[in-house]
C-alpha cells in the first residue's frame, strides 16, 4: 500500500530457470535490459517469453535464480510491492469501473495524493480523456488497449511489462499502435519490455530483441544485427525467410572468407562467418539475391544456370522461384521498381547478390 | 438508398417484423403457463382477501364483500410474527452469507480437481426431501440427540434446557436449508470472474485484502444479490421449521397463513396475509437490488 521505494537501474536476470513439473518452461536464463530501453522477448507460443515476462512481474516465481532492478533484489518480492507494471494480454480492465477509476486504481492503492490531474494527464497522452467516464466495455479494442497502457504507466514504473499487447487488433491498428507505442516509451522514458511471436512487431518497436526458443535466447542483439547475421537456423526462419544452401568452407584470409557452395564458389565478409567447422550452411535472405538474364555478366557473388519455376506478384514485391542445378529451389523477391528484367515461367537466369549479405551458419545446426 | 428501395420497398419483407413476431410466438407457451398458473389463482386469492363469512355461518363458505379491513385486521393480529418472520430470514440470510462466500470461494479458487465433487456435495441436500432434512435436525438438537446430550454432558447447556423451540433452532434450519441457494449463485459469479483481473490488481499494488475489496467483490456482487433474494425471499414465507424446530413462540408468518387456511378455514384472512407478505417482501427486494445498484456490472 505505501509507496514503494525508488527503485532503478538495468533489469538483470541471473541463471533464471522456472519448472512446470517435468516441464523446463526457462532454462537457465540470464539476461541484462538497459534501463529506459524498449526490450523485445519474440519467440513462438510454449517458448517461454510469457512465463519470463510473469517472473519480471511477480505473478510467477522462478524455481531458482535472481532478478534485480539495479542493485535491488526483487526475485521475491510480492507484485503489489514491486515498481513494475503490466499490460496483459487482454487488457485486463475491471469491468465494474469507469475508465477513471481504472487508470486511478494503482495511484489510490499508493496513496498519491494528486490523482486527478495525473489520471487527466496519462489520457491526454493517449488522447482519450473524453472517455474518462464510460465503462470499458463500451470502448472498442484499440482504446482498450491504450487505456491498458494509461493504468500502466500513470503509476511510473521502473518497468513496463507488455504481454502480447497488439495482439486482438487487427492489422492496420496494429500498425498505428506500434508506433504510438514507440513514441509513447521515448516520451516517457520508462524500460519497455515487450513479448510477443510477431517478429515484425518486435523489429519495428524495440531497441534489442531476444529470439526466446526451448526457455531459452537463441540470439540478443539490434533489430538489424538479429536479421542480417543470425547465428542459428531457428532465428533466420524465424525473423524473416532465408535460403540455405549446404557448402564446405575453403580458406579464410584477413577479413574474408571464401566457400565453395554446390561447386561455386563465393566469398563474404569473416564477422558473417558463425560456423564453427568446415561444413556449412550458407544463408541469403530472397530479397538480397538479384535476377539475371542467363549469359548476362554480373558482380558479386554469382549463382548460374537456374531456371524460373514459379512467379507471385505480391503488389510491392514478385517472388520467384528458382530451380538450381542442384535441384533445390531457392526464393527470390524483386522490387517491383522496374529493376529487374521481365522474366517468364521456364526462363533461364543468373542470380547474384553482395558478399557482406551472406551469412554462415554450422551445417548441422537446426 | 432510397431510389433503390422505390421499385422493391413494398415486396420487401421486413425481417424485422418477422423476428417480433417469432418472439411472441417463442414467449407464448411461458406466458400462457404463467396466466394459467399464477396470474389466476392471484386473482383468486385477491378476490378472497376481501370476502366475508357467509350469513348462514356454515364453514368454508364467504361472500364477497369488498372489505378491505380485512387486510388491516390481518396484519394488526400478527404483527408479531410479521415481525419475526423477516428478523429470522434476515438472520439466516446473513449467517448464509457468510458461510456461502468463504465456501463458493474457496470451490471457485481453491478445490483444483475436487471442484466438482464439492459442487455435487452442496447439491447432495436436495436428493432427500425439505420435510426429512428438517425432521432430521429435529432428531438430532432434540432432548433425546446427541447435541443436547454432549453440551450437558459438558455441562454448558444446564439441566431442562433445549435447543429446539427456540429462535436460535429455527435460524439454524433457515440456514442449513437455504444454504445451496446462497452457495450456487455466489459460485457462478466467482467461477466466471477473469482470474486475470485479480492479477492485474495485484500488479497495480493492491495486496490480497484490497484485491478482494476492490475487484473480487464488486465483481462477484450479482451472485450474492441474487443468493442472498434466493435465501430471504422463501425463509420468510416458510412455516416448516418454525413448526418442527420451534415453538408457538417463534412462529413466523407463514406457520399463521398455513393454521388459517387449514385449520381454521379462515380463507379471506389468509389470503389477506399472504398478499401483505409478498407485497412486503416485493418492495424490500425493489429497494435492496436499487441500492446495491448491480444491474450496472457485466
Amino acid at each position: 500500500m505505501s509507496e514503494p521505494k525508488k527503485v532503478q537501474g538495468d533489469l538483470i536476470l541471473s541463471n533464471i530457470t522456472k519448472s512446470f513439473g517435468d516441464f523446463v518452461a526457462v532454462d537457465d536464463l540470464s539476461l541484462r535490459i538497459e534501463q529506459g530501453s524498449f526490450f523485445a522477448l519474440l519467440g513462438p507460443s510454449g517458448c517461454g517469453k510469457t512465463t519470463t515476462l510473469r517472473m519480471m512481474a511477480g505473478l510467477e516465481e522462478p524455481t531458482s535464480g535472481k532478478i534485480c532492478i539495479g542493485d535491488t533484489d526483487i526475485t521475491d518480492t510480492k507484485p503489489y510491492d514491486r515498481p513494475v507494471n503490466t499490460v496483459f494480454q487482454n487488457y485486463a480492465l475491471f469491468p465494474h469501473l469507469t475508465i477513471h477509476e481504472n487508470v486511478a486504481f494503482g495511484l489510490r492503492r499508493r496513496g498519491v495524493k494528486e490523482i486527478d490531474p495525473a489520471v487527466e494527464k496519462v489520457l491526454n497522452l493517449v488522447e482519450l480523456a473524453h472517455l474518462k467516464n464510460r465503462k470499458p466495455s463500451q470502448l472498442s479494442g484499440g482504446q482498450q488497449q491504450r487505456i491498458a497502457l494509461a493504468r500502466a504507466i500513470v503509476n511510473k514504473p521502473a518497468l513496463l511489462l507488455l504481454d502480447e499487447p497488439l495482439g486482438a487488433l487487427d492489422l492496420k491498428l496494429r500498425r498505428q499502435m506500434q508506433i504510438e507505442l514507440k513514441w509513447i516509451q521515448t516520451e516517457v522514458g520508462i524500460t519497455f519490455v515487450h513479448v510477443t511471436h510477431d517478429q515484425e512487431e518486435a523489429m519495428t518497436m524495440a531497441d534489442t530483441v531476444a529470439v526466446m526458443n526451448n526457455g531459452k535466447i537463441e540470439q540478443m542483439g539490434s533489430p538489424a544485427d538479429l536479421y542480417e547475421n543470425p547465428k542459428t537456423v531457428f532465428v533466420a526462419n524465424f525473423l524473416g525467410q532465408s535460403n540455405f544452401i549446404d557448402g564446405t568452407l575453403e580458406s579464410s584470409d584477413g577479413a574474408s572468407v571464401v566457400a565453395n557452395i554446390q561447386g561455386t564458389r563465393i566469398t563474404f565478409p569473416k564477422a558473417r562467418n558463425n560456423a564453427s567447422g568446415k561444413d556449412l550452411k550458407v544463408g541469403i535472405r530472397p530479397e538480397k539475391f538479384r535476377l539475371h538474364s542467363a549469359g548476362d555478366s554480373v558482380n558479386g557473388n554469382v549463382l548460374t544456370g537456374g531456371i524460373i519455376t514459379d512467379i507471385s506478384f505480391f503488389g510491392v514485391s514478385t517472388q520467384y522461384l528458382v530451380e538450381m542445378a542442384w535441384k533445390q529451389e531457392l526464393m527470390v523477391f524483386e522490387q517491383n521498381d522496374g529493376g529487374a528484367p521481365d522474366l517468364e515461367k521456364g526462363d533461364a537466369v543468373t542470380l547474384s547478390w553482395e558478399p557482406q549479405f551472406t551469412f554462415a551458419l554450422d551445417a548441422n545446426s537446426n | 438508398m432510397a431510389i433503390a428501395r422505390v421499385g422493391s420497398s413494398e415486396k420487401v419483407y421486413s425481417p424485422n417484423k418477422r423476428s417480433k413476431r417469432n418472439a411472441y410466438l417463442l414467449l407464448a407457451p411461458g406466458l400462457l403457463w404463467l396466466l394459467l398458473f399464477f396470474v389466476f389463482p392471484l386473482l383468486n386469492l385477491a378476490e378472497t382477501s376481501t370476502k366475508t363469512p357467509s350469513p348462514t355461518f356454515e364453514t368454508g363458505e364467504f361472500v364477497q364483500s369488498f372489505r378491505f379491513a380485512n387486510f388491516i385486521d390481518a396484519f394488526l393480529a400478527n404483527q408479531a410474527q410479521f415481525y419475526r418472520s423477516f428478523t429470522y430470514a434476515l438472520a439466516a440470510t446473513i449467517i448464509a452469507l457468510a458461510i456461502a462466500y468463504p465456501l463458493a470461494y474457496s470451490i471457485a479458487f481453491r478445490s483444483g480437481a475436487w471442484k466438482n465433487f464439492l459442487l455435487i456435495l452442496v447439491i447432495a441436500p436436495f436428493f432427500t426431501s425439505f420435510l426429512l432434512r428438517t425432521l432430521a435436525w429435529k432428531q438430532i438438537l432434540g432432548a433425546e440427540g446427541p447435541v443436547v446430550f454432549i453440551l450437558k454432558f459438558l455441562g454448558i447447556l444446564p439441566d431442562g434446557a433445549t435447543i429446539t423451540a427456540t429462535a436460535f433452532s429455527v435460524i439454524l434450519g433457515l440456514t442449513y436449508n437455504f444454504l445451496p441457494f446462497m452457495t450456487l449463485p455466489i459460485y457462478a459469479s466467482l467461477d466466471r470472474l477473469d482470474y486475470r483481473l485479480i492479477e492485474a490488481s495485484g500488479d497495480l499494488y493492491a495486496n490480497g485484502a484490497t484485491t478482494f475489496r476492490k475487484v473480487t467483490l464488486p465483481l462477484s456482487m450479482p451472485g450474492v444479490v441474487a443468493g442472498t433474494l434466493l435465501t430471504f425471499i422463501p425463509a420468510s414465507g416458510d412455516y416448516i421449521n418454525a413448526q418442527l424446530l420451534g415453538s408457538p413462540d417463534n412462529f413466523m408468518i407463514g406457520n399463521v397463513i398455513n393454521s388459517r387456511f387449514f385449520r381454521v378455514v379462515d380463507y379471506p384472512t389468509a389470503a389477506a396475509l399472504s398478499f401483505t407478505l409478498m407485497t412486503t417482501i416485493l418492495i424490500l427486494v425493489i429497494i435492496y437490488i436499487r441500492r446495491s445498484g448491480t444491474d450496472e456490472l457485466v
